[in-house]
Order: structure tokens, then C-alpha cells, then sequence
């Protein structure tokens, strides 16, 4: 594993509302994204994983420090060169709502180089598509999907336009265990086979298990970290950190 | 369950607004015509009956067709002695012989006639005689009555248009020699019954006025009679009528005045359905409005309804909280059309205040009528809107409430497209009677089908849509690549949708291309006619439709390049019920002039005949031989028609001699001059001579084959700009529709754009896109309505091929210029929702709650 950077984050603030109704979204996060590698942001609800994902993605600003895709500084960039970048550099999977319905499953597949005006790469499009195992639903419409082609499509679309880097925002949160693994598997394999860099945040821990790295985030900041996790290990830290909450030393 | 409506209402206020603001502009057109000929009426009645003394004496008038008798120029007289025998009858305080004067211009100025459009100039004496009210008919504003000649008094309106004070020398032209007269003015006055309604008022003394109406003779056309207060204006009238002579008759100033309205309330009442005719096609347009915003209203509230019925609403509960909604909406709407129709009304009272006809005298005039009409169309029209919406929210099934998708049942479109070939059946059928049969009325056969024609193609516009849809997402998808795809595949998401939006436009451009057929084939047949006949080299006329001096054909003559020059008068009588506008002339030298082709006998020559052409002869069926009596104002004349001649623009109804005016004792007033040049003699030259003689007079132009060709169709012009911009309110509508639909369809697929910004699009992309999609929407509107409108346009122009319209024009350039306007209003109509859509927050838009 090398330890090129895909994506860092240094310093970041960010708080919403103010005075007594003040949030601090991201309390002074830090942290590299490594190339090639499979990165879980966990923690509960609320403790800024989400705010975190998106502030990186530029899909969301911070209030201050600096967020770098590769060696490219986000805050400096306009509206159109951000949207750009998110369309050239970045591959998104999300929870839910993830394909435009009036699109087919390849054209949805297809988005960001539709939008860009550029032709995809036959060979690399074919092998996505197998490793989706969609090559039969193509031509389906969102609405004839279930739901987890319809997560296996998002997958298949954030990777087939060579991203440097895939944000998975809780990517199984709406399948059941059995599409779940399907979908997982497969970001996994990318990471394997196409050396894809993939952070995906969730809170499940059979989900965080299929990662190289998992990152924990409460309040805003960067509490743990654990490589190589397995879900009982990712458990026990969460309990661990439950009971720190609950039996304040 | 009302309080609950009520919230609604208030929660979705911006949506309702845009769907309310399409009632506000029908109902503001229905007040504001209704208001506006109110106003006009209230005008009238003042001048009608604030104008005439209690009692009045003229000669006897037999036809009571007002349009006709209208161009008749009574010739008939009362001696002065009959003043002074109506002056001995008992309750008769004071008598006056009255002069009337037509063909009389005030020239301003800067040498020009003063208003030219609209209202009449009349000239009198100087008459001090009260109304049958007691009350002063005129007032001095400044300066004395003309007491001699070389002295007048003119209207302060007309002073002030032609800027001259008291003691300024002013210009007037007349019918008479010389046609300029120049004289002092004494003294400026105004009606007191307020506003004179743009018709200027000239005041000489009773000899002067004699002098140039009566040849000098003391006579009148008029006695005005005061009251002793004692006796009634029926009494009194009774006494007057038993000393006249055979010939006049004693009228009550009631009577009077009801005469005068019902002329004005006749042409009142058609500018009144003229345009409610436009305020219905604007409703109708808004109504597709209401029923697409109820429809998006509904489907987005579907499963809050469920939830409704799931906890115990009926399904009569559900609907008529829809309907409920719609009956707030369309009275508020109507409110605001009522405060929108007074502005309207007020818009056009100063509008037509600039164009000369004057009604500051008057306020608007809003009856209790006016404010029942509105709010019950408003309410009305909103309601059977939205009563389909209303009955497919009722048919929400309470599971719905469970379930997170929003599918509302959809009817098929079967029933739509068995209903558009009915409607086209019958459509082309009306048609067919109007253009292959002789029945009655074939305008309104046409009319009738045009409307079932755009039933059917809104009716069918579902399934129409789609192949238009296609093809104009295959050139969006060839120039504006993946962004026009997205367009394609949003506007055909929602076909129904997308079809109703487009029908408001649809009947909008439909009406608009029909009538620029009509108006391009009028031309067309206009140039054809003119080509044909206008078989004269010149006509001198009076573009005021005034007369002309009788004496102008004898100077004319003897011009040295002028080989021929013969006078032309219109005449208006009827025929039992049948009106007739013709003329009288020198039919002999007129047929020499012009190509009068008699299919039957031979021109009118000898005293006590007519010619008649053939659409009127065979309306009265009469042939050659027949005698006719025709019913004048002044009397009535039999006749015995001597011919009949193929119809002519250039001729008109009728031809009969000159002898035919001393007959029925109408004035000889000359309308137009037909001159024909020498063959020897340049054109040009001609022209110049001619324009010599008239250029003293400016009450008359000169006109070629060009410039009265070019006349006509300025005429038609006119009348077809005025059409499309009572039209342009519905397009307006339809425009506001589009926007309504695009506005909803961005806040309903926010999550779908906001999906579109993560993965890349760009904000110019998005807004691109709505852009398109909304011009997609324009174009198909556009697209059915002109393959509609023309279809209804060339029906209309063959259905009037015997009333004129000969020529078939179909302005080729003008449609696609139509096309285009439609493509613009489509970017226009989009700007608020594309701006809407572009600066969405991403976040927000794709957060799952």
C-alpha cells in the first residue's frame, strides 16, 4: 500500500446556527484520505460524519482550514470549476434518490460523461458493468429496478468515470442485509481490483468491516481510528466509547 | 375540515397566487368591458338626453334603421313660419329653428384637420334653448356668441387641440366655395351635460348658418321648443303636433333621447360581446391554468390526503375540500380581476382620450351587475377547473397514506382520444355544411367547428405531444447534447401535464394564425379586387368619410389633362328588413369609368330605377323588371330595378341616378370623385394637377391604384393589430401557465436536481435545461395551435369567398416569425424557474429528510 494522498482535510471548522442554538458541525478535523484505500467514517448521528463527507466532496463549504482532492485546494475554487471537478474527479454514492428516473439504467450509468460531453472507455465500461452484473438490466428504468441494482447502477455510475476518489454516504442504509453485502462486495472489489479510493461513511458495523480503515467521529472530532477492522472489533470500540459515555471516569 | 382547507390555502399562497392571477386577468377583461361600455353608455345617455329640449320638431322620419339612416343627409326644410305658429301654442315658453351642418373641419394651427378619427363635427346656430331638463344645454367658458357673419364659436376641446383663444382668426374647411373659411372666434363653449365624447362643436349665428346650410333661406331642419313648467312634454307635444304641416312631426324630448341611445346602445352592445368574446377565450386559456396547478396541487398533497381519509374523511369530504379551496381561490382571484377591470377601464377611457374621443366628463360608471358577473364567472370558471383534480384527489385510496410513493391513479386516454375524434368529426363536419351546403349563418358553422377542432387537439394533444415532443428533443439532444436529452425526457415525463400547458398556447396561436389568414387573404383579395377594378386612374375622396364639395367634379373636369370626372354619393336604405349600401351616381359615365358587369338588364340610366348586384339581389329576390320600395329616413321611394351587376368592392350594394336623392329628399353630398386622365396626358402630371386643385382643401386626398389599395389594407391592418392584442392576454395567460408548470415541476424533482448538481452539472447546465424543457412547451403549444389555426383560417377565408374574400393567403414568413415569438416566450417563461432551479442548495435538495 503507498502512501499517496487522494484527499486530506486539515483543520476544518464548521458550526451552523448560532449563539445558544450553535452546533459545531467539525471541531478542528484533520485527517488524509490514502490512495487505493477503503476508508469508513462512523459515529453517531449528529457527530458531524456527514458534514465531514460532504465538506471533502465540495458539496458543502467549511467554515475555515482547507480541503485538497489530490493537490487541488477546494476552498479557492468557483461554483463552475467545483462543479467540475465533482463531475471529472469525484464519484458519488448516496443513500437514497441516487438515479435521475427519467434515465435508463446505462444513461443514469453514464451521467457525469454525458454531462462532461465525453465518451466513456468501452473496455472499462464493460468491465464496471460486469463486475455490477447489470448487463442485463441496462436498459430498465430506475422505477424497474429493485433496490439494490438501483444501488449496484449509483455504484457502477460513480465509478465509470475514473474518479480519483468515490464518496459513499450510508450506501446500504436502505437495503436489507443480502443487497447490502452485494453492493459492499463490490466497492470492496474495486478497491482491490481497480485500486479505487473509496470513503464511505455509515454506521453499521458489518458495513465498516469491508473497509481498510475506519475513522470514529463524536462531536465534531476525530476520536479513534482502526485499521484493518472486523465488525466485532468495530463494535467493541463503539461499546468502549458508550461506556466512557455512560461511566464518566 | 374547512379550517384545514383554509391552512392549505395559506401554505401553498405562491402557487395559488400564479393559478389566481389567471382568474384575475379573465375576470379583470369580462369587468373591465363591462365597465368600459358602462362608462361609454352613461356618456351617451348624458348627450342623448341632456342635449334635447322637451319638445322637438323635424320632418317626418320613416325608416328606423339607424345604421342606414345614418348616411343620409335629410334635405328636407321648415319654413320660419312654422317657428312662429309653434310659437302661439298654449305652454310653449320659447321656440328656436335649429341649423345643422355636416362636412365642416376646424383646421388647426399647424394646417391640418383636427381630429380626423373617430367623432363627428357638428355645426349649428347659436341656440340659448334649455333642455327638457331646465337646464343650460351649452355653457360660455370664455368670450360672447357669434353674433354676425365672419364670427364662431367652437368647443374648448377643439381649441385646445387646434390651440386657438378668443379673437384668434381660425380656419374652417367646408363643403361649400370657397372650401376654407376663414373667421373670429368669439367664443369658447362646452356641453354641460359633461363630456361631448370627442365630436367637435361649431356655433355660428342663425343667418351665417343659414347661409352656408340652408343657400341662404330662412329655414331650419329642427325646432327646439322650452316648456312652461305647467304642461307636460307629452301634453305639450300633442298640442305642438296638431299646428304642423303635413311632413313634420312634434317629438318629446324623451322620446328624443331613447331614439339617440338606442343607436348608441346598439353599437355599445357589440363593442360590449366583442370583447367579452375576448374576456371568454381568456378565461378558457386560464382555466387550463387552474385545472394543471389543482392537478400538481393534489398529487403533491397525495398522500397528506390519504392520511386524511385513512383517518375517516369521506371521499365527498376530501373533494370538496379541494373544491372548497378553488371557490376561495377564484373569489379572491375575482376581487382582484374586479380592482384589475377598473384599471383597465381606466386605461382605456384615457387611451381613447388621447386618440380624440373625450370621457373625463364621465367617472366610470361601476354597476352592482359588473361586480355579480365577475365573481360568478371567477368562481364559476375556477370551480369546474377544478372539479377533475377534486374528484381524483377523492379517489385516494387511505393506504396511499402508507406507502412512500405518490402515484395518483391516472385515468386512461382512451376516453380523451375517443372524445378528440368526435370532436374533430364534428368539427370537419360543420365545416363541410358550412363550405358544401347553402344553410344559413356559415360564419357561425365555421366558428362552431374551429371550436370542436381545438377541442380535439387539446383533447388529443396527449398523444400528439409525444411524436412533437421526439422531434424536438432529437434537435435539442443534435445541439445541446446530454442537457437537451434531459430536456426531452422531462417534458415527456409528464405528458398530461405537458399537453395542457401547451393547449392554453395551443388556442391562443390557433385564434392568432386564423385571423392573420384572414387578414393576409383580406389583403390578397383587396389586391386582386383593386387589380380588377379599380379600372379608374384616380379617385378623390374624403378619408374621413365625410363629404366631399359637389363643386370640386366641376373644376376637376375642366383640368386640361382630365378627360373624365364623375361624382359618386353613398346612400343607406333598407328594403323591408333588408339594409342596403350603395350609391348614387351618373351610371352611364360611371360604367365608362368602371367595369360594371351586368349579368342581367342594363344600367339604371332613367329617373325611377336601380341596379342592384347579385348577392343583394338574390338576398331580396328581385329580377329585372321588379319594383322595390326603398325606406329612407326621409321616406320611402318605390323603384324598379333596371339591372343587375356582378359584385364589386368598388361598387357597392346598389347603383341608381342622382335623381333617385331629389326622390327621397336626401342633400346631394358627394363621396368620392372617380377621374380619368387623358390618354395623351403623363400620369404623373396628372396627379400634380389634381393635387393643386385639392391642396387648399385638406379634407380631401388624392388617391392612385397604389395609395387606395394601400388605404384598404390599412384599414384591415388596423382592425387585425387590435385582434392580436386583445389576444395577446391570453397568450399572456398561457405564458404564466408555463411558468406555473416549470415553477412545480422544479420544487417536485428537487432531490432529482439536486442529484444532478453532485454528480456534476453545471448551474448554466441546469438552468439550460429548464430553459428547454420550457421551450419544448411553447413550441408544441405553438405547433398545434398554428397547424390548427390554419386548417380554421383557410375554412374560414372559402367559406367568404361570396362576401370577398376571394384570394387564399396564407403568411408563411408571419407563422414561422409566430414559431419563433412562441420559442422566445418559452426562454422568457422560464427565467424565474431556471434562476429557482440553478441556486438550489445541493444539500438540502439530496438530504433524505
Amino acid at each position: 500500500m503507498t502512501s499517496e494522498i487522494a484527499a486530506s482535510a486539515t483543520d476544518l471548522y464548521k458550526t451552523y446556527g448560532s449563539n445558544e442554538a450553535m452546533v459545531k458541525a467539525l471541531d478542528g478535523v484533520s485527517v488524509d484520505i490514502r490512495a487505493g484505500e477503503f476508508t469508513a467514517i462512523m459515529g453517531t448521528s449528529g457527530s458531524g460524519k456527514s458534514t465531514l463527507m460532504h465538506c471533502m466532496a465540495g458539496l458543502d463549504s467549511s467554515d475555515s482550514g482547507s480541503v485538497k482532492i489530490g493537490d487541488v485546494e477546494l476552498s479557492t475554487l468557483s461554483d463552475k470549476k467545483l462543479t467540475q471537478l465533482r463531475r471529472d474527479r469525484v464519484g458519488f454514492v448516496f443513500q437514497a434518490f441516487n438515479l435521475v428516473p427519467t434515465l435508463n439504467a446505462e444513461e443514469n450509468i453514464l451521467l457525469p460523461l454525458s454531462i462532461a460531453g465525453r465518451k466513456p472507455d468501452k473496455d472499462w465500461y464493460r468491465k464496471v458493468i460486469d463486475a455490477v452484473d447489470l448487463s442485463t438490466r441496462l436498459k430498465h428504468r430506475p422505477s424497474e429496478l429493485s433496490g439494490g441494482q438501483q444501488q449496484r447502477v449509483a455504484c457502477a455510475r460513480a465509478l465509470v468515470s475514473r474518479p480519483d476518489i468515490v464518496f459513499a454516504d450510508e450506501p446500504t442504509g436502505n437495503l436489507d442485509s443480502a443487497s447490502g453485502a452485494e453492493v459492499l462486495s463490490f466497492l470492496r472489489r474495486s478497491v482491490d481490483d481497480f485500486g479505487q479510493t473509496i470513503v464511505m461513511v455509515t454506521h453499521d458495523p458489518v458495513a465498516a468491516s469491508y473497509t481498510d480503515r475506519v475513522i470514529f467521529l463524536a462531536d465534531g472530532k476525530i476520536i479513534d481510528e482502526l485499521l484493518e477492522p472486523t465488525a466485532e472489533k468495530v463494535l467493541e470500540k463503539m461499546a468502549r466509547r458508550n461506556r466512557r459515555v455512560k461511566n464518566p471516569v | 375540515m374547512l379550517s384545514f382547507t383554509l391552512r392549505n390555502l395559506l401554505a401553498r399562497k405562491v402557487r395559488l397566487l400564479l393559478s389566481a392571477f389567471a382568474i384575475v386577468l379573465g375576470v379583470g377583461f369580462v369587468a373591465g368591458s363591462f365597465v368600459f361600455t358602462d362608462t361609454m353608455a352613461s356618456s351617451f345617455d348624458k348627450i342623448a338626453y341632456g342635449t334635447v329640449a322637451s319638445v322637438n320638431v323635424r320632418p317626418v322620419q320613416e325608416s328606423s334603421d339607424a345604421m342606414t339612416s345614418s348616411m343620409t343627409m335629410d334635405a328636407r326644410r321648415i319654413d320660419a313660419s312654422v317657428v312662429d305658429d309653434v310659437r302661439q301654442v298654449d305652454g310653449v315658453r320659447k321656440a328656436a329653428g335649429g341649423v345643422q351642418g355636416l362636412g365642416l373641419f376646424v383646421i388647426t394651427k399647424e394646417n391640418r384637420l383636427l381630429s380626423t378619427t373617430g367623432a363627428p363635427t357638428l355645426a349649428f346656430n347659436v341656440d340659448d334653448t334649455r333642455n327638457a331638463a331646465d337646464e343650460e344645454i351649452i355653457r360660455w367658458v370664455s368670450g360672447r356668441a357669434p353674433e354676425r357673419e365672419g364670427e364662431v364659436a367652437i368647443d374648448a376641446r377643439a381649441a385646445k387641440g387646434a390651440g386657438y383663444r378668443v379673437g384668434d382668426t381660425i380656419k374652417l374647411a367646408t363643403l361649400g366655395d370657397p372650401p376654407i373659411v376663414e373667421t373670429k372666434l368669439t367664443g369658447i363653449v362646452e356641453f354641460s351635460s359633461g363630456s361631448l365624447a370627442g365630436a367637435t362643436l361649431v356655433l355660428f349665428d342663425t343667418k351665417t348658418a343659414q347661409a352656408m346650410f340652408m343657400d341662404g333661406a330662412d329655414e331650419f331642419n329642427t325646432i327646439s321648443i322650452e316648456r312652461d313648467p305647467s304642461v307636460s312634454e307629452e301634453v305639450l307635444t300633442k298640442r305642438v303636433q296638431e299646428v304642423l304641416p303635413e311632413g313634420l312631426e312634434a317629438v318629446s324630448g324623451t322620446d328624443l333621447g331613447n331614439e339617440t341611445k338606442s343607436v348608441f346602445d346598439e353599437v355599445l352592445g357589440f363593442l360590449n360581446t366583442f370583447l367579452l368574446v375576448f374576456a371568454g377565450i381568456s378565461l378558457v386559456v386560464g382555466s387550463f391554468l387552474i385545472v394543471n396547478t389543482f392537478s400538481m396541487l393534489v398529487a403533491q398533497r397525495s398522500s397528506e390526503l390519504a392520511l386524511l381519509r385513512a383517518m375517516g374523511a369521506s371521499r365527498r369530504q376530501v373533494q370538496a375540500a379541494v373544491l372548497i379551496e378553488a371557490a376561495v381561490v377564484g373569489f379572491v382571484g375575482s376581487i382582484l380581476g374586479l380592482g384589475f377591470g377598473f384599471g383597465l377601464a381606466a386605461l382605456l377611457k384615457s387611451a381613447l382620450g388621447y386618440l380624440g374621443i373625450d370621457l373625463s366628463g364621465t367617472a366610470l360608471v361601476f354597476l352592482p351587475r359588473t361586480v355579480i358577473v365577475a365573481v360568478v364567472v371567477g368562481v364559476v370558471v375556477t370551480l369546474l377547473a377544478a372539479y377533475i383534480p377534486a374528484r381524483r384527489a377523492s379517489k385516494v385510496p387511505p393506504v396511499a397514506a402508507m406507502r412512500d410513493d405518490q402515484a395518483l391513479s391516472e385515468g386512461t386516454v382512451h376516453w380523451r382520444v375517443i372524445s378528440g375524434v368526435v370532436f374533430a368529426l364534428l368539427g370537419f363536419g360543420l365545416f363541410g355544411l358550412a363550405l358544401w351546403t347553402d344553410l344559413p349563418k356559415p360564419g357561425w358553422m365555421v366558428g362552431a367547428g374551429i371550436i370542436s377542432l381545438l377541442l380535439a387537439v387539446i383533447a388529443t394533444s396527449v398523444v400528439t405531444a409525444i411524436p412533437v415532443l421526439a422531434g424536438l428533443g432529437r434537435g435539442f439532444r443534435g445541439i445541446f447534447g446530454f442537457v437537451g436529452l434531459l430536456a426531452e425526457q422531462n417534458s415527456l415525463r409528464n405528458p398530461r401535464r405537458t399537453a395542457a400547458t401547451a393547449s392554453a398556447l395551443t388556442i391562443g396561436l390557433a385564434l392568432v394564425t386564423t385571423m392573420s389568414i384572414m387578414g393576409a387573404s383580406l389583403n390578397a383579395s383587396i389586391d386582386e379586387g383593386v387589380d380588377k377594378q379599380f379600372t379608374t386612374d384616380f379617385i378623390v375622396t374624403n378619408p374621413t368619410r365625410m363629404p366631399i364639395s359637389s363643386k370640386l367634379t366641376d373644376q376637376i373636369v375642366e383640368l386640361p389633362s382630365v378627360a373624365k370626372a364623375v361624382p359618386n354619393q353613398s346612400i343607406g336604405f333598407t328594403i323591408g328588413d333588408e339594409p342596403i349600401y350603395g350609391s348614387v351616381t351618373d351610371p352611364q359615365a360611371w360604367s365608362e369609368i368602371f367595369k360594371v358587369n351586368y349579368v342581367k338588364g342594363e344600367a339604371p340610366v332613367r329617373a325611377g330605377t336601380i341596379a342592384f348586384n347579385e348577392t343583394k339581389a338574390k338576398a331580396l329576390s328581385v329580377s329585372v323588371g321588379d319594383t322595390v320600395e326603398l325606406a329612407f329616413l326621409t321616406g320611402t321611394v318605390p323603384v324598379q330595378v333596371a339591372g343587375i351587376f356582378e359584385d364589386s368592392e368598388a361598387l357597392g350594394q346598389s347603383l341608381a341616378p342622382y335623381s333617385l336623392l331629389e326622390d327621397a329628399g336626401i342633400k346631394r353630398a358627394d363621396t368620392v370623385i372617380a377621374v380619368n386622365k387623358k390618354p395623351n396626358a403623363g400620369f404623373k402630371t396628372t396627379r400634380a394637377a389634381l393635387e393643386r386643385i385639392t391642396k387648399d382643401n385638406p379634407t380631401v386626398v388624392v388617391q392612385d391604384k397604389e395609395s387606395f389599395a394601400e388605404a384598404q389594407r390599412a384599414q384591415v391592418n388596423t382592425m387585425l393589430y387590435l385582434i392580436y392584442a386583445l389576444l395577446g392576454l391570453a397568450i399572456v395567460i398561457a405564458i404564466l401557465g408555463i411558468v406555473n408548470t416549470l415553477a412545480l415541476s422544479v420544487i417536485e424533482r428537487t432531490r432529482e436536481l439536486g442529484l444532478l448538481r453532485a454528480v456534476g452539472l453545471e448551474r448554466g447546465q441546469l438552468r439550460r435545461m429548464v430553459r428547454l424543457e420550457s421551450v419544448a412547451l411553447a413550441v408544441l403549444g405553438a405547433i398545434l395551435g398554428i397547424a390548427t389555426g390554419t386548417v380554421s383560417g383557410v375554412v374560414l377565408q372559402r367559406t367568404f369567398v361570396d362576401d370577398g374574400i376571394t384570394a387564399l393567403s396564407i403568411p408563411v414568413t408571419q407563422l414561422v416569425i409566430f414559431l419563433a415569438i412562441s420559442a422566445l416566450v418559452g426562454v422568457m417563461a422560464a427565467v424565474l424557474p431556471a434562476h429557482r432551479a440553478a441556486k438550489l442548495n445541493i444539500l438540502d435538495a439530496i438530504s433524505v429528510e
